[in-house]
């Protein structure tokens, strides 16, 4: 029951940001400079089309107004129509987006593969050579910049020995996979890093708890102890860690999408914000803070499920 | 610590006096050796335009530097006053803040800066804009955590019994105990702001070719990825070296000042 009352508290408090999110960045693209009629218009365009575009996109009107337009299509699901490329946003961040949620899952994945057994082998020797090495490469991965990596793999792997392509996506889900896995390697070595971290000094911390001494006293076999008793305490603090960090997971979506030329979300931001293609933008802002909204509420939710002791 | 140290000394070495330590001038031209591998004469190899990828490497040192302390100093400043008095005074503004904070995180860093670069143009000055704007908030989020953990100890409560003026408690007894996460949270950021400018550049929303900065090389290297990896690679290589200096002066300064406390 308490679970609940938290968990609505939480629901309650995404969707009021969710809601300032609108309204930051229906403030941002109105505060910018330039002219979305004229834009769309070009050189054709005379006073009295410019004049009739804007009747038409509703430019005229008083924006409380305008706002209120906003916020109506967008809970339809219109997200308006592309400037540069003249359909749907909603279509084009539909055909886009399922590119994106493969790449990010791919590297959440893969970050995890790496970042789990290295924080344990890390915590469990702790101050060996086995640690220093690891916590070594921690530290060099978290300096290096994502496109960095990507280009570094790029050139070895993709160009160099053609072990993967060079970018683009495949057609089909396995060939996605097989082309996806280079950026999501990019992806994930950053933020293996990160996980990498802090897991292992949840695990030494929780390593040298009273509980675990008893738990071996008792006579329960180690890897009972380090499964069910180690992990799922340390993995608390790693979860919070993953929502926190979606945001930034992201981010690295994007860069790495401009560097393999993945056709993504990510790539059509940046692409969409040299074009000014004010709709596309708005739109896609608009949804991925809905998903990066849904994915830390479904953080909480984890974190709340694991740790009995959460009160918000 | 010390090998931080060393790395830092080297790098503002190389903004201070890039003439100095460079070889050649970071534009010159010389048609007669383009995209040569690093050699003897050339040890990082040469451009598309003939120009010594070391040498531009050298003199990029100083906007990447640039960077990291413009990109900081406001954020940093701005950041840590807000923060300690929202901290101090709590209530309604506390709560805005808690607002604005959830709002922040939820935007993806990367694509704020990137949308607010793109709308004010591309260009060093914007991208300081920008990132101010936005990472200030960090800043004031921990000071105000670290100023409501000492508003609670006695001596605050001695101050005011004491008669101290707000701001005088504030700044003058509480914040400097509360300032150690900052500064070590500062130099963390400043590794961090590196990365993203030298992301803007490669993007082509940060430093503006021809100048040199060390995504903007990257990004150069772009095209000549397969027949001249120099291009690029060296260039990423400043970057890495430069953020790991400044972790390793960040944790030095946290053992130090750890210590002290």
């Amino acid at each position: 029951m308490y679970l609940l009352t938290v968990l609505g508290h939480r629901v309650l408090q995404t969707m009021a940001t969710v809601v300032f999110v609108a309204v930051l960045i229906f403030a941002l693209m109105h505060m910018l400079p330039g002219d979305p009629a004229q834009a769309m218009l070009g050189d054709r365009g005379t006073t009295e089309a410019i004049a009739q575009l804007h009747h038409e996109l509703g430019l005229d009107r008083p924006i409380p107004v305008q706002f209120w337009e906003f916020l109506r299509r967008i809970l339809t699901l219109n997200l308006g129509e592309s400037v540069a490329m003249r359909i749907p946003v909603t279509l084009l961040i539909a055909d886009r987006l399922p590119n994106t949620l493969l790449l990010t899952a791919m590297a959440g994945v893969l970050a995890l593969l790496i970042a789990v057994p290295l924080a344990f082998l890390a915590a469990l020797r702790q101050g060996g050579w086995a640690d220093a090495i690891i916590r070594g490469f921690s530290q060099l991965s978290l300096s290096m910049p994502v496109f960095y990596v990507g280009l570094i793999l790029l050139i070895t792997l993709a160009a160099g020995l053609r072990w993967f392509p060079v970018g683009g996506i495949g057609s089909g889900f396995v060939e996605d996979l097989y082309y996806l896995f280079l950026p999501s390697l990019t992806l994930a070595l950053s933020f293996s890093a990160i996980l990498l971290r802090n897991l292992r000094s949840s695990l030494v911390e929780v390593l040298h708890a009273e509980f675990v001494s008893f738990a071996t006293a008792k006579g329960l076999r180690r890897r009972v102890v380090l499964g069910r008793h180690v992990l799922r305490n340390a993995s608390i603090s790693t979860v919070t860690l993953l929502g926190l960090h979606t945001s930034s997971l992201v981010g690295g979506a994007v860069i790495t999408e401009t560097v393999f030329g993945i056709p993504g979300v990510g790539r059509l931001m940046v692409d969409s914000i040299f074009s000014r293609d004010y709709a596309v933008v708005q739109g896609l802002t608009m949804v991925l803070c809905v998903l990066v909204s849904v994915v830390l509420l479904a953080v909480d939710a984890l974190q709340a499920l694991l740790d009995p002791r959460i009160s918000t | 610590m010390l090998a931080g140290t060393a790395v830092l000394l080297a790098l503002l070495a190389s903004a201070v006096v890039p003439q100095g330590i460079a070889p050649y001038p970071p534009d010159a031209f010389d048609y007669r050796a383009l995209l040569q591998p690093p050699s003897l004469a050339h040890p990082f190899g040469t451009d598309n335009f003939g120009r010594d990828v070391l040498s531009r490497t050298i003199w990029a040192a100083r906007i990447d530097l640039q960077i990291a302390i413009f990109g900081t100093l406001f954020p940093a400043v701005f950041g840590t006053i807000v923060g300690a008095l929202i901290g101090y005074v709590g209530g309604l503004v506390d709560t805005l803040f808690r607002r604005l904070v959830d709002l922040l995180i939820t935007i993806p860093f990367l694509v704020l800066v990137i949308a607010i670069v793109a709308a004010l143009g591309p260009g060093l000055l914007n991208m300081y804009i920008a990132v101010s704007a936005v990472s200030w908030v960090f800043y004031a989020r921990l000071m105000r955590s670290e100023i409501i953990a000492q508003k609670r100890r006695d001596y605050a409560d001695a101050g005011r019994v004491m008669g101290y003026g707000s701001t005088r408690i504030i700044f003058r007894h509480l914040l400097p105990n509360a300032i150690t996460p900052s500064i070590i949270y500062w130099m963390t950021d400043m590794a961090l702001v590196i990365l993203l400018g030298s992301s803007l550049g490669y993007l082509g929303l940060g430093a503006q070719p021809p100048t040199a900065e060390w995504g903007v090389l990257i990004a150069d290297g772009r095209n000549f990825m397969t027949t001249a990896w120099w291009m690029s690679i060296f260039p990423g290589l400043a970057i890495v070296l430069a953020g790991i200096g400044f972790s390793l002066v960040g944790d030095g300064i946290a053992i130090l000042l750890r210590r002290r406390t």
